[in-house]
């Protein structure tokens, strides 16, 4: 009488989050600190994404103590990363309790050649996406929410934006095709047909789609939700900021109010140092996070 | 025309605008308490309650949310809205807006993996409604003057009191619109009956 996991639950917890801010913690302390500020849910990991790119070798699923200390702490939803492709990470993630799975290229991959059968899992599934035939990818793979992956850990908005425009570029694309031309287009784009045709009917993603990968600022929060994001993570931007309560609520309130712009200013005001940020070109080709998994 | 107000601070805004539609009805998308004035209505979406009351406290719309449930305006609250609603939260020291005699339990049901959909009975709206709960509150407890309009498994899932009305559960992930043309109507009713109504405060 009562159905779990079904796409309607999954998905629908992600639209409860809608322009809300997605919050990377390590501890309670931090937890409560992003819940306290507004957070509409957090992700529990045992480093942030700057830190994971500083420390090098490979990156893993947290210490399932992290994880449930901060699921202990906070009443909000708690999210938890996987690494791509695999299974046994992801299954102990659901077991834990955790409210969302998060298949990340932050981490390094388990598998090189398949992501995971997420509509296998009770529990719903955000995955990142450079354009639409990888986001297209993931949904027919059961992914029930996406982000873009930006560059993680950087602070550096570029490929972030880069990711919006494209996908947002590609749904009006299709949405102004003939019928007759969709599947060439699935062809093109390595996307599930049969998704197309929703596209071209409804004109919009099937699942949420957030911003993520190297948001530092609340103008930076602000211009992905401008450009068509439903909400934002932000990794690293804030606890490896100079005064992370304050940024934390700026960038929430950044992303409720998005195109009032006396008001940004004002959130902007004082806030101390941002992150310290990292140009894209002085990435060598390994170190490039976005370009794991396809 | 009725104009019903979907408060826009956090969450899913779009799908209550799109389940409110009727002939009669304009929707607005609310940002600021300015634009509470001119409403006849108002939906408290689906969300997160712990961000929408720090952005209700921010953007100065504690008293003016007050002000209009007791002006009698209709509100319906879904989800979070619910939780808004209630006089009392187990376990938390006190209520957001406080404005139903009613006390729910957040994450009743347990966490994401434990949320479901099934199909509920509801008193004066309908058989077998589409009912989604999504990491959902129940209703522990009810003052008198409430009607109790849904259980689930002997639990209080929906309930109406005069002008208020609230649910567990999320109606505008649905393609099923009965429960908020209910709504439409209590504002319809809320109108025709008080046209003066925005001036009691």
């Amino acid at each position: 009488m009562a159905d779990r996991g079904t796409d309607r639950v999954k998905r629908g917890m992600a639209e409860m989050q809608k322009g809300g801010v997605i919050m990377d913690v390590v501890n309670a302390e931090q937890a409560k600190i992003a819940e306290e500020a507004g957070a509409v849910a957090v992700m529990a990991l045992e480093r942030v994404p700057a830190d994971i790119r500083a420390a090098g070798g490979v990156a893993r699923m947290a210490d399932p103590t992290i994880v449930e200390e901060v699921m202990n702490a906070v009443s909000i939803p708690v999210m938890a990363k996987a690494r791509i492709g695999h299974i046994v990470e992801a299954k102990v993630l659901e077991s834990l309790g955790v409210d969302y799975i998060d298949e990340s290229e932050v981490l390094t991959p388990a598998d090189e050649v398949y992501h995971l059968d997420k509509s296998e899992y009770t529990v719903p599934f955000v995955c990142g996406a450079r354009d639409l035939g990888e986001a297209l990818r993931r949904v027919g793979e059961g992914a029930s929410m996406l982000r873009t992956k930006g560059e993680p850990g950087t602070g550096n908005i570029v490929e972030a934006v880069r990711h919006m425009r494209l996908v947002q570029a590609e749904l009006k694309k299709i949405a102004g095709m003939s019928k007759d031309e969709l599947m060439t287009e699935a062809k093109n784009l390595g996307a599930p047909y049969e998704l197309l045709l929703d596209i071209k009917d409804t004109g919009r993603l099937p699942v949420v789609n957030f911003a993520a990968g190297g948001i530092a600022t609340p103008s930076d929060a602000a211009l992905m939700m401008q450009l068509g994001s439903d909400g934002v993570f932000v990794g690293s931007g804030i606890f490896k900021s100079e005064h992370p309560d304050k940024y934390a609520r700026a960038i929430v309130e950044a992303t409720t109010h998005y195109q009032d712009y006396e008001l940004i200013g004002r959130l902007s005001r004082g806030l101390g140092t941002a992150m310290q940020g990292l140009e894209i070109s002085t990435l060598e080709p390994s170190e490039r996070m976005q370009d794991r998994g396809w | 025309m009725l104009k019903i107000g979907v408060l826009a601070l956090q969450g899913a805004v779009q799908e209550h605008v799109k389940s409110l539609q009727a002939p009669d009805v304009e929707t607005v998308v609310v940002k600021r308490m300015d634009q509470l004035e001119a409403l006849d209505g108002l939906v408290f979406p689906g969300g997160e309650s712990t961000t929408m009351r720090r952005l209700v406290d921010k953007y100065g719309f504690f008293e003016p949310l007050r002000e209009f449930a007791a002006a009698g305006k209709p509100i319906f609250g879904t989800c979070a809205g619910l939780i808004l609603m209630a006089e009392h939260i187990v376990s938390e020291t006190e209520g957001h807006l406080q404005v139903m005699p009613i006390e729910v339990q957040r994450n009743a049901f347990g966490r994401q993996r434990e949320s479901f959909e099934t199909h509920l009975s509801v008193k004066d709206v309908g058989e077998d409604i589409d009912a989604v709960f999504i990491r959902a509150p129940l209703i522990s407890a009810v003052d008198e003057s409430v009607e109790v309009l849904s259980e689930f498994k002997g639990e209080i899932v929906a309930a109406r009191r005069d002008h208020l009305l609230a649910c567990s559960f999320h109606p505008e992930l649905t393609e099923d619109t009965r429960f908020h043309q209910y709504f439409v109507q209590m504002v319809r009713e809320s109108k025709e009956t008080a046209p003066s109504h925005a001036a009691v405060t």
